[in-house]
C-alpha cells in the first residue's frame, strides 16, 4: 500500500484544460474521495493517476516513485470502472485471475488467490459462471475481486456504484467501506454524489472547472466551505447563501442583513461590496422574537425533521427544524442563525473570508 | 396471460407470415435447386422440352466435368477392354473413352487458394487498420477513411485496363499472388469500414482494464479486443470471401492458365464436346459448396453482423 502525492498536475485536451495545477496528498491507507460535478476534471485526474491519460505537466508520486509518464501496466494499481468492464468472453474465475496471469503467476497459486478473494467477497458460488448473466451487484463484486486479487499499491474507482440502482447502492457502499477497512488499502474514489463522498470518505477533494476548490475531511468541508461553489455543492439542502452589500473590517463580530444585526465568528479579513452570508439549514432557528422575518412558502416533512422554505428580504432561506414544530404555509416567522456557524463569502473572489472559526480549516488547505 | 396482446401475432398472422417466407424461399431457391438437379440429369434430359422435373439421375455430368473424353466408333468399341469402373462405364455408354482428367480440379484449387488467401489478408490488414482508426489519433483520419471508401465508388472493372498493364509489367499476370493481392485490395475498403464499426462498439474500458491488469497495448488488443470482435470479423470474412470467390471479370482478364479460378473455367466447358449443361451445372454445384460450408459455420455471427448497430447491448 502506498501514499500518493499529486503535484501541480495539469491536463490539456487541445484548447480545453481539463485539470489545472491540482495538488493534494493521499495518505497511505486513506479512503479518498474526488468529488465534483460532471466535467470538473475528477475522472481525468483519476485516469492520470492510473496511467490511462498522460498529464500535460506535473508530477504523480506513488509510494515515493514518480510515475506520471509511465504506462498503466507498470504502476501496480487497480482500477474499478463505472461499467465494471468485466471481460465478457471470460467467466468469473478467469476475470479475477486475469491480472495474475499477466504476472505469470503459477496456476496453483492463482487458484489459491482467487479462492481467497472469492471468499472475502462472498462470490464462491458464481466462480464458474459467465459474467454475462450476473446481477449488477455480483458484477461489482467480481470487478472488486479483479482489483484486490493482486494486492496493488492503490485502488482507483471511477463511480463504481453509479451503475447500480439506488437501493443496492446503499448496501454496496457499506460493503465497499467495510472491505477497505479490513484491507487498509489506499483508495481513490471518484463520485459526483456529495452524500456518497461524505458517507464513505476519510478525506475529500472537491473539484470544479478543473481545479481543486477544497481539500479536507468531510466534516471540515461541510462546516467550513472554502468557496461559494463548495458551500453550494455540499449538503442537501444546500447552504443558505444570502446576498448583502456591506463593508466589513478585520475584527468585526457582526454583520447587518437588511438592517438587522447578526453575530458572526470574529473576522480576520476585511472586504467590501457584494458579500454573502452563508448558513446551513440546520443552523437556522425559528425565533418569533427576531425582527428578521420570513414568509413560509413550502414545508417538506422528512420524518424526524422538516425543511421549511421561507421568503426573506435577502432571498430564499431553507431551515431544517424538528418535525414536531407546527409551521404552516403563508405563516410569517422570525428567523435566527447560530452565530458560531456563519461563513461570510466575498462574491468578487468566490472565497470565504477568514474568521476565528474557519481559520484552522482554511489555512492548511 | 391470455387474450389480446400487442406483441404476440395472431394465428392467422403467423400463418400468413409463414406462407410469405416459404414463397420467398421457393423463389430464391428455385435457380439453385434447378442447377443442382441439372447436374444429375443426362444431357438429353437437361435440354428436353418441356423441362423434366422427374428424371432418372445420372452422374454423367460430374464424370464429364472431371474428365476429357474422345469419341469412339462402334468398331473401335469391340477391341477395347471392358470398363474398369463405374465412371468408365458411364463414359463408354455415351460412346466415348476417357482421354485424361480435366482441369476443373486445378481451377477449383486455385479458387480456394486465391479466395481464402485474399480473405485472410483483407481481414488481417483490415482489422489492424480498423483498430488504429477506431482507437488512435490518426492525422487526417476522416480524409483517409473517405479515401479508403472512395476506392469503392467505381466498379472495379473500370480500372481493368491499367490493372492489366500493371500486372503485365510486374509479372503478376496469371499468378496466385497477383490475384490474391488484387482481391485483397478490392476487399480492404469493405473490411476496414465494417470492422471499424464493430471495433467502435467495443467499449474502451475493456482495453483499459487489461492495461491496468498489467498487459501491453498489443496484448490488450489480441487478448481482449479480438475475441470480442470475432462476430464482426466472421461476418466481414464471409462478405470478402463471397466477393473473391465469385469474381469473374478480373479473373477472365488476368488469368488464363496456371492461376485461373473456377468462375472463368466453368463456361469453357460448354465449348468442349457440345453444350454439356449437366457438366456446367455440376461444376457450379461443387463450386457452391465451400462458401456454403463457410457461411453455415459462421452463420450465427453473420446474422448478428447484418443487424449490428441496430441493437445496443
Amino acid at each position: 500500500m502506498a501514499q500518493i502525492i499529486i503535484k501541480n498536475l495539469r491536463k490539456d485536451f487541445g484548447d480545453f484544460t481539463a485539470v489545472q495545477s491540482s495538488s493534494f496528498t493521499i495518505e497511505d491507507g486513506e479512503f479518498f474521495m474526488l468529488l465534483g460535478p460532471s466535467g470538473c476534471g475528477k475522472t481525468t485526474t483519476l485516469r492520470m493517476i492510473a496511467g490511462l491519460e498522460l498529464p500535460t505537466s506535473g508530477e504523480i508520486f506513488i509510494d515515493g516513485e514518480e510515475v506520471s509518464q509511465k504506462p498503466a501496466s507498470q504502476r501496480d494499481i487497480a482500477f474499478v470502472f463505472q461499467m465494471f468492464a468485466l471481460y465478457p468472453h471470460l467467466n468469473v474465475r478467469q476475470n479475477i485471475s486475469y491480472p495474475l496471469k499477466s504476472q505469470r503467476m503459477p496456476s496453483a497459486q492463482i487458484k489459491t488467490k482467487v479462492a481467497e478473494v472469492a471468499r472475502v467477497l462472498g462470490i464462491e458460488d458464481i466462480l464458474n459462471k459467465p459474467v454475462g448473466g450476473l446481477s449488477g451487484g455480483d458484477r461489482q463484486r467480481v470487478a472488486l475481486g479483479r482489483a484486490i486479487v493482486r494486492d496493488p499499491k492503490a485502488f482507483l474507482m471511477d463511480e463504481p456504484l453509479g451503475a447500480l440502482d439506488a437501493e443496492f447502492r446503499e448496501h454496496m457502499s457499506q460493503e465497499l467501506r467495510a472491505l477497505h477497512d479490513r484491507m487498509g488499502a489506499t483508495t481513490v474514489y471518484v463520485t459526483h454524489d456529495q452524500l456518497e463522498a461524505m458517507q464513505m470518505g476519510d478525506k475529500i477533494v472537491v473539484m470544479n472547472h478543473g481545479s481543486v476548490e477544497q481539500f479536507g475531511v468531510p466534516q471540515q468541508i461541510y462546516d467550513w466551505p472554502a468557496t461559494l461553489f463548495v458551500a453550494d455543492f455540499i449538503g442537501s439542502p444546500q447552504m443558505n447563501l444570502l446576498p448583502f452589500n456591506a463593508t466589513v473590517a478585520e475584527g468585526d463580530t457582526s454583520v447587518a442583513l437588511s438592517g438587522h444585526h447578526f453575530e458572526i465568528p470574529r473576522l480576520r479579513q476585511a472586504a467590501s461590496g457584494d458579500l454573502i452570508f452563508g448558513v446551513r439549514p440546520e443552523h437556522v432557528t425559528l425565533d418569533q422574537s427576531s425582527a428578521f422575518r420570513g414568509n413560509v412558502t413550502a414545508v417538506e416533512y422528512l420524518g424526524t425533521t422538516q425543511i421549511i422554505t421561507l421568503e426573506t428580504p435577502n432571498g430564499m432561506v431553507k431551515a431544517r427544524v424538528a418535525a414536531a414544530q407546527t409551521v404552516k404555509t403563508g405563516q410569517d416567522i422570525g428567523l435566527g442563525f447560530t452565530a458560531r456557524t456563519i461563513t461570510i463569502f466575498d462574491v468578487s473572489t468566490g472565497a470565504a473570508l477568514l474568521s476565528d472559526a474557519n481559520r484552522e480549516v482554511l489555512d492548511h488547505g | 396471460m391470455s387474450g389480446y396482446s400487442v406483441t404476440e401475432p395472431s394465428k392467422r398472422q403467423k400463418w400468413f407470415a409463414g406462407l410469405l417466407v416459404i414463397t420467398y424461399a421457393l423463389v430464391t431457391l428455385m435457380p439453385l435447386l434447378w442447377i443442382i438437379a441439372t447436374g444429375f440429369k443426362s444431357p438429353e434430359d437437361a435440354i428436353s422440352y418441356p423441362p423434366k422435373v422427374l428424371f432418372e439421375p445420372s452422374l454423367e455430368g460430374y464424370v464429364n466435368l472431371f474428365t476429357t473424353r474422345t469419341r469412339i466408333t462402334e468398331g473401335m468399341k469391340e477391341g477395347l477392354q471392358p470398363p474398369a469402373n463405374w465412371y468408365e462405364q458411364i463414359v463408354r455408354d455415351s460412346g466415348t473413352v476417357i482421354a485424361g482428367p480435366s482441369r476443373y480440379g486445378q481451377r477449383f484449387l486455385n479458387s480456394v487458394i486465391i479466395g481464402f488467401g485474399s480473405t485472410f489478408l483483407a481481414i488481417f490488414f483490415g482489422t489492424l487498420a480498423a483498430y488504429a482508426f477506431s482507437r488512435f489519433k490518426v492525422p487526417l483520419k476522416d480524409d483517409l477513411l473517405f479515401f479508403i471508401l472512395s476506392t469503392r465508388m467505381m466498379p472495379p472493372i473500370a480500372v481493368a485496363i491499367p490493372m492489366f498493364l500493371m500486372f503485365r509489367q510486374l509479372g503478376l499476370n496469371d499468378t496466385h499472388l497477383g490475384m490474391i493481392l488484387l482481391y485483397t485490395a478490392v476487399n480492404l475498403s469493405l473490411s476496414v469500414w465494417l470492422l471499424k464499426g464493430f471495433i467502435d462498439e467495443i467499449p474502451l474500458e475493456y482495453e483499459e482494464a487489461a492495461l491496468i491488469d498489467g498487459y501491453t497495448r498489443f496484448q490488450a488488443f489480441y487478448k481482449v479486443v479480438l475475441p470480442q470482435a470475432a462476430t464482426g470479423i466472421a461476418s466481414t470474412a464471409i462478405f470478402c470471401l463471397i466477393f473473391a470467390w465469385n469474381e469473374y471479370a478480373f479473373a477472365v482478364l488476368l488469368t488464363s492458365g496456371s492461376a485461373q479460378t473456377a468462375p472463368p473455367f466453368i463456361p469453357t466447358i460448354i465449348g468442349v464436346g457440345g453444350q454439356d449443361w449437366p457438366a456446367v451445372a455440376a461444376g457450379a454445384t461443387i463450386f457452391l459448396i465451400p462458401v456454403m460450408i463457410f457461411t453455415i459455420l459462421l452463420r450465427k455471427h453473420l446474422l448478428r453482423g447484418i443487424t449490428f448497430g441496430a441493437v445496443r447491448k
